[in-house]
């Protein structure tokens, strides 16, 4: 048990001493980031204001009022993304978790299925994502299927989780992988059969460990739903592409840009904070 | 005389290495069986045998007469009847204690929730950690995850307990704390198999010592005979070399 801490402790003069330095070392620093930033960041936009077509850039790019004029088009296509981001990204949790156990998975009647997964993964984390969107897009309606969609949207979503599962389900077996025989061990050890080993003990471990790159992948996932645009979906690339194309002034691009921006940002903070976190819950756990 | 676990002709090895060779050994009931040696001869992998955590290269092993090392018979239903601690703890660090002790009374003896907390409180009374019940294991000293550990492995109720070097891990100040837990169930008459370093606890608790040297037992007696009065001159050096490191 540690000692509680005496509250009538006053710091010595030479702690005072030592307070008083730390605060001037700490002054100079700031002062030093700011004459740096101010120099790098100021240079840098005068290069870009001072260039022989910034005129013309600013005209075509940064048209405030163009901007504002394009904006519920744009928004209302940012709306389509974050839809397809949510409802894929539930569809990609599902089957990426069972893409996971069927790879790790050494029951020998489930072997044609470990080696169905396998192939799966391969193809789909190999091919290039805007690929299998043309592919599914233009192909599968080709096939004229009864029953089968050809909203664009649909089928663009099938793209997008076909490819993202593949991702999702490496990193969610890296996370099985992760966790140490010995669990493993002490759960067979008290007749828990393989299956519910995964369950109870394996499982939830690693999926606690793989929240914070999979946060990562959703934050990819919420930009890369704007590829579908080349399908024809009307979302905020394409609404801000067919505003370009009419008055062949980019600022929509931009506005577009902006948003993603504004939503993926606060959430690649937030999933620094969380690996930092994990990291440090591991180092405290030591060997685990 | 019948046994509770017998080995026999025990062959096991790792690549090129023989780690068990032509090994045989009865335990009896109520009694406990202390396994001594240096690190490397064998003790772990014999205990991860019998558990069929590692599988045999050769030989039998039967638990009450039922051959157990036969490749049709049904793994879980073996360790159901066998309780494990392992040098490491290896507590479930995303349960509670008491998660981690009614996990399998509830999923594998399909015990209602009630019955298994119960038993598993009235365990953890009596073992003077029922205060730790709803903690999480790494906000426990080392010596209470041990306990928690053995807890574990006794509320499936095993027939035979294997206990692989369970104080290694621990500090001198820790270890005692455990081993009285084994102690206790000693006097209990749990029959149990344990590798151990700790030659004063062997001495207390053992039935029978077997001296493991290159995946055999060179020697076995009772504590007095093999620890204080050694015929093999490899014992004899083993224990000299125990004794310089302080541990007798």
């Amino acid at each position: 048990m540690s000692e509680r801490i005496n509250s009538a402790w006053s710091p010595s003069s030479r702690e005072k001493e030592r307070a008083q330095a730390r605060k001037r070392i700490s002054r100079k620093q700031a002062v030093v980031a700011a004459v740096s930033s101010i120099i790098v960041i100021g240079s840098l936009l005068t290069i870009v204001v001072t260039s022989p077509g910034w005129a013309v850039v600013k005209k075509t790019f940064f048209d405030i009022n163009y901007g504002r004029e394009v904006f519920p088009t744009v928004i209302s296509g940012l709306w389509i993304n974050l839809q397809l981001t949510f409802i894929g990204g539930a569809c990609i949790g599902v089957i990426a978790l069972g893409l996971a156990l069927m790879r790790t998975t050494k029951s020998p009647a489930l072997t044609p299925f470990r080696f169905l997964a396998t192939a799966y993964v391969d193809i789909f984390r190999g091919a290039p994502l805007i690929l299998i969107i043309l592919l599914v897009g233009f192909g599968v309606p080709a096939l004229r299927l009864h029953g089968i969609s050809s909203n664009v949207i649909f089928l663009g979503t099938v793209a997008v989780v076909l490819t993202y599962s593949a991702y999702v389900a490496e990193v969610i077996r890296s996370g099985i992988l992760s966790i140490h025989p010995s669990q493993r061990a002490a759960a067979r050890s008290l007749g828990l059969t393989s299956g519910q080993t995964m369950r109870y003990v394996v499982l939830p471990q690693a999926i606690r460990r793989v929240v914070p790159p999979l946060l990562n992948d959703f934050v990819s996932l919420l930009k890369d739903t704007g590829l579908v645009s080349i399908l024809g979906v009307t979302d905020a690339v394409r609404a801000a592409q067919i505003n370009a194309s009419r008055t062949f002034n980019y600022t929509p691009y931009v506005v577009a840009a902006i948003l993603f921006l504004l939503i993926t940002i606060p959430m690649t903070r937030y999933t620094d904070r969380a690996i930092r976190q994990r990291t440090n819950a591991q180092n405290a756990e030591g060997a685990i | 005389m019948s046994y509770v676990l017998e080995l026999s002709h025990i062959r096991k090895s790792f690549g090129n290495e023989l780690v068990l060779n032509d090994l045989s050994l009865s335990v009896q009931e109520h009694t406990a069986t202390v396994l001594i040696g240096a690190s490397g001869s064998g003790k772990s992998t014999l205990l991860r045998c019998i558990n069929l955590l590692e599988s045999i290269d050769d030989g039998q092993i039967f638990l009450d007469g039922v051959e157990i090392s036969d490749p049709l018979i049904n793994v879980d239903e073996v360790r159901r009847k066998l309780g494990m601690v392992f040098q490491s703890f290896n507590l479930f660090p995303h349960k509670t204690v008491l998660e981690n002790i009614t996990l399998a009374p509830i999923k594998v003896q399909l015990k209602s929730k009630e019955e298994a907390v119960d038993a598993a409180m009235t365990l953890l009374k009596r073992f003077d950690l029922a205060d730790k019940a709803d903690q999480y294991p790494d906000r426990l000293s080392g010596g209470q995850q041990q306990r928690v550990a053995i807890i574990r492995s006794l509320a499936i109720n095993p027939r035979l307990l294997l206990l692989d070097e369970i104080t290694s891990a621990l500090d001198p100040v820790l270890v005692n704390e455990v081993l009285s837990i084994v102690r206790d169930l000693k006097s209990d008459g749990m029959t149990m198999v344990l590798a151990t370093h700790e030659m004063g606890f062997a001495t207390q608790v053992a039935d029978e010592v077997c001296f493991l040297e290159s995946g055999n037992i060179l020697e076995r007696g009772t504590a007095q005979e093999v620890l204080h009065n050694p015929k093999n001159l490899k014992t004899q050096d083993f224990l000299k070399r125990v004794h310089q490191a302080g541990r007798l």
